[in-house]
């Protein structure tokens, strides 16, 4: 028998690795910023292909969206009241991520919170406008959170794709609300537009003093925060985590999975909610279909886009509410169809699908394997 | 390539020199040779991670190696893919089955081939197949669907398609890992005969001394990629092999068998539970299994023992009967597993019972975040206590990781063991279930893991130890039961077993 000395190499094997550079060390940090970035800058410059492609300068694009979203104060303002319904329908999607979930009804539990936050206004008139406005809130999240719990529960209890049920149910929710404004709690003064009698404005929650942002945007504030410290401070939040990072681990070590997917959908739904009471308290005074304006679905974009981060949530809706704050302007200004903004919108989404392939594969970025 | 010169039907040797294989900064393979003589049965010996894959994947045309040189039939060949290597006679069996259950033992011999036709003349291919068949040493059923063919006739035909492609040498990745001790002799035992007939030259890679010592003419030892040693099998005993693939390192010394066995703490009564599938996996089992004793399960893989853990370990439901421990109805809740001081070491522990992506620190926390010192009211979690408790136990343990915040997924596998280890026995244990706990892990590992659960038996706890290899069955249980199709259908102590009868249980006879 030869025996070679490999315990040189032994020894050599367990000495400490060198230290590595900056750049490996926060490699994961730098890949979220730098990857949905990148996705961003990407997208933008096909948007820019494409607006060119209707014969406009793409420079003049990018700097009218600039103006429009962040360029005054009042496209700050116009942003900024935008962005409030979208944190909370980004926390709709981004909540049941952590548990491994794709929930993309955020519209749905936006329409019902509305519906119900609607519903306890004018079924308390004459009370004082802070009981009803405490009303409303509790109705919708409640009616918000037992909408997306209906999907949680169907995946639970039944295996029923949360994705799919969840998205199916926003045309039950449409449905069910324009039978409710078209038929039963139809104001019979609307005319053209069917909705429910106006909230009173009384009860309405008003601005936030010395801007016309109204008090939405500190909900959406408050919720996003909270639901950070949730996820990432509190037991609740760590059992959810490992749940949602493998349920087998999860049952291993006894977690209840089913009453956690319950109450994270309780709470997602319930942020959506509060979205829709927000549009109705803040905006609407009333409901009907306006409603259904498409602040469930971009929420999706801003969850994907903030890597499901309650926190980085804020920044991204305020990104993104700018961009369709600026619609307008460029409507005016460029003569662009309103609906560019949705295509815009469109292609953010493709680029940041596409380039989740991305997470662990750049070069510099990577430790030593 | 364009010429085949060995893809005939004479057998050939295959020589690797300095073959070094880097990983960017990490050297899976330095400068080591091998040299397997034609007409011999090699065997590749070494511990996980030490190269034996990588090596043999370097051969395949599955790595570009950084630096040496391959010789097939003392000619120097470039091995750019795996094709260039089919080409050259030279063929790869898996440790897990590449067959398409559902369709003919006859059928996946022919789509196995580079050059199947568009349309197959059937009546032709199973006449050349027959043909094909009579030279062979061992048999398959042709018409045989192979989802209903034993594992043993599933490695067969996979020996066989290599053959049937005109392979000549043949490399074997653990062929035997999902085969009874009696299929794995009559396999390797007929390999062993073909060699001998100087039809083939085979390289085997492979933990089981035993098979080396009964099979192998020649053995090459590889240690943290580097060549440790080499030499002919008659003239080493097993220890000497062991020696040379650990080097210096220090094994946990398994503390002797003592204490009394107590009252029954785990009962099984009539338990019944489906696979995936809806199948029946576990049929109506009953057992006991009382504390300080270790009741060992065996069986081939895919009898039942899998679902009956799950079971066990919350991972599936019950479909009938009940488990009782210490006399209590149990069902896997989180305050059970708590009363009961139940713990798990399931098998495949980063699939099972780790979360890759959340920290070694938040891992090691699972069974006790939601108490003091974790958290403060069972609400907000105390960081520092998780930092503090991972620590320590990463030094009682010895787990190999960077810092305690180092996500879960960047241990090794022998590693990430440990640190389940330490939750799961980190505390006071009055029953544990272990399903292969040392599947894949270095001797180290597995000296270690051994070690605390006979100190856990040895402290009263009641052990259930699930396991597909059956020398750590022997070696660690007081009471040894054989599961097939889902029950139980033999039992008897350790110490009087008889391993042809228990083979004979095994196989199902």
């Amino acid at each position: 028998m030869t025996t070679d000395t490999a315990d040189s190499a032994a020894a050599a094997a367990i000495a400490p690795a060198a230290d590595p550079s900056f750049l490996q060390r926060h490699g994961q940090a730098i890949e979220y910023v730098l990857i949905p970035g990148a996705a961003l800058a990407g997208a933008l410059v096909v948007f820019g292909i494409f607006v060119a492609l209707f014969g406009k300068n793409p420079l003049d694009l990018y700097f009218y969206m600039y103006y429009g979203a962040f360029g005054t104060w009042f496209s700050w303002q116009n942003t900024l009241a935008r962005a409030a319904p979208l944190i909370l329908t980004a926390l709709c999607t981004a909540l049941p991520a952590q548990l491994g979930m794709v929930i993309i009804g955020g519209e749905g539990a936006l329409l019902i919170g509305a519906l119900a936050a609607t519903s306890a206004a004018l079924a308390l008139p004459w009370a004082p406008p802070l009981a009803v406005q405490f009303a409303m809130v509790i109705a919708g999240i409640i009616g918000g959170g037992l909408w997306i719990m209906l999907a949680g529960a169907l995946r639970q209890y039944r295996g029923v794709n949360e994705t799919i049920s969840s998205l199916l149910l926003v045309y039950i929710a449409l449905a069910i609300l324009n039978h409710l404004v078209e038929g039963p709690m139809r104001d019979p003064g609307s005319l053209n537009k069917p909705s429910t009698r106006e909230i009173g404005a009384a009860n309405m929650i008003g601005t936030i003093p010395g801007t016309d942002v109204h008090w939405g945007l500190v909900f959406g504030l408050v919720a996003a925060a909270a639901a950070y410290i949730l996820i990432y401070h509190t037991t609740f939040g760590f059992a959810a985590r490992v749940a949602g990072g493998n349920i087998r681990a999860a049952r291993i070590v006894g977690l209840s999975v089913g009453k956690l997917i319950m109450t994270i959908c309780f709470l997602a739904g319930g942020a959506a909610g509060l979205a829709g009471m927000i549009e109705v308290a803040a905006v609407q005074g009333r409901t009907n279909a306006n409603l259904a304006a498409g602040y469930g679905f971009t929420g999706i974009l801003v969850a994907f886009l903030a890597r499901q981060n309650p926190l980085a949530v804020i920044p991204v809706a305020i990104l993104l509410g700018g961009i369709s704050a600026s619609g307008g302007l460029l409507q005016r200004r460029l003569g662009l169809p309103d609906a560019s903004v949705l295509v815009l919108q469109g292609i953010i989404f493709v680029f940041v699908l596409a380039s989740d392939a991305l997470y662990g594969r750049i070069g510099f970025l990577k430790g030593k394997g | 390539m364009t010429d085949r010169p060995h893809a005939g039907d004479k057998t050939f040797g295959v020589e690797a020199a300095a073959m070094t294989m880097r990983f960017g900064d990490f050297a899976a393979l330095d400068k080591v040779d091998l040299k397997v003589r034609p007409g011999t049965f090699h065997a590749l010996l070494g511990e996980n991670g030490a190269g034996k894959s990588t090596l043999v994947k370097c051969i395949m045309g599955y790595y570009r190696p950084t630096a040496g040189d391959i010789l097939v039939a003392d000619r120097e060949q470039v091995i750019a893919n795996p094709k260039d290597a089919h080409a050259l006679g030279l063929g790869m069996v898996y440790q897990h089955f590449t067959l398409v259950g559902a369709m003919t033992v006859a059928e996946n011999l022919v789509l196995a081939r580079d050059d199947v036709p568009a349309i197959v003349d059937w009546t032709r291919e199973k006449t050349e197949l027959a043909a094909f068949l009579a030279r062979m040493p061992f048999k398959v059923p042709l018409d045989a669907k192979v989802s209903d063919i034993s594992a043993g006739e599933r490695q067969k035909c996979e020996i066989l398609k290599q053959l049937y492609l005109k392979r000549r040498f043949l490399i074997l990745d653990e062929p035997t890992s999902v085969l009874t001790p009696g299929e794995a002799d009559e396999v390797l035992g007929m390999l062993r005969a073909m060699v001998v007939a100087g039809d083939l030259t085979i390289l085997m890679i492979t933990h089981k001394f035993r098979e080396v010592m009964a099979f192998a003419d020649e053995v090459t030892i590889l240690r943290r990629g580097k060549l440790a040693g080499k030499g002919r099998v008659a003239e080493l005993t097993p220890d000497d092999m062991a020696r040379t693939m650990i080097g210096a390192e220090e094994l946990t010394v398994q503390p002797a068998r003592s204490g009394q066995v107590g009252k029954p703490r785990l009962e099984l009564e009539a338990l019944r539970a489906l696979d995936d599938a809806g199948a029946i996996a576990v049929r109506d089992v009953s057992l006991t299994i009382k504390s300080g004793e270790i009741v060992g399960i065996a069986g081939v893989s895919g009898n039942g023992q899998r679902q009956l853990v799950e079971v066990l370990a919350g991972q599936r439901e019950a479909e009938g009967g009940a488990i009782r421990v210490a006399g209590d109805l149990y069902h896997a809740s989180r305050e059970e597993m708590r009363r009961h001081r139940m713990s798990l070491l399931p098998e495949e522990p980063l699939k099972n019972a780790c979360v890759g992506g959340m920290s070694v620190a938040d891992n090691i926390a699972f069974r006790e975040f939601d108490r003091a010192p974790f958290s403060s009211g069972g609400f907000w979690l105390n960081r520092a206590a998780f930092r503090n408790d991972a620590r320590k136990k990463i030094a009682q343990y010895k787990i190999k990781t960077r810092t305690p915040d180092t996500p879960m997924a960047a241990l090794s596998g022998g590693n990430v063991q440990r640190a389940v280890l330490a939750r799961e026995l980190g505390s006071k244990v009055e029953v544990l279930i272990a399903a292969n706990p040392c599947f894949g892990l270095d001797f180290a590992a597995v000296a270690q893991i051994h070690a605390e659960i006979m100190a856990a038996r040895n402290r009263g706890a009641a052990v259930l130890l699930v396991s597909e290899d059956l020398d750590e069955l022997l070696e660690l249980s007081d009471r040894l039961v054989v599961m097939f199709h889902g029950q139980f259908v033999y039992e008897a102590p350790t110490s009087a077993v008889d391993l042809t009868e228990i083979g004979r249980h095994m196989a199902g006879h």
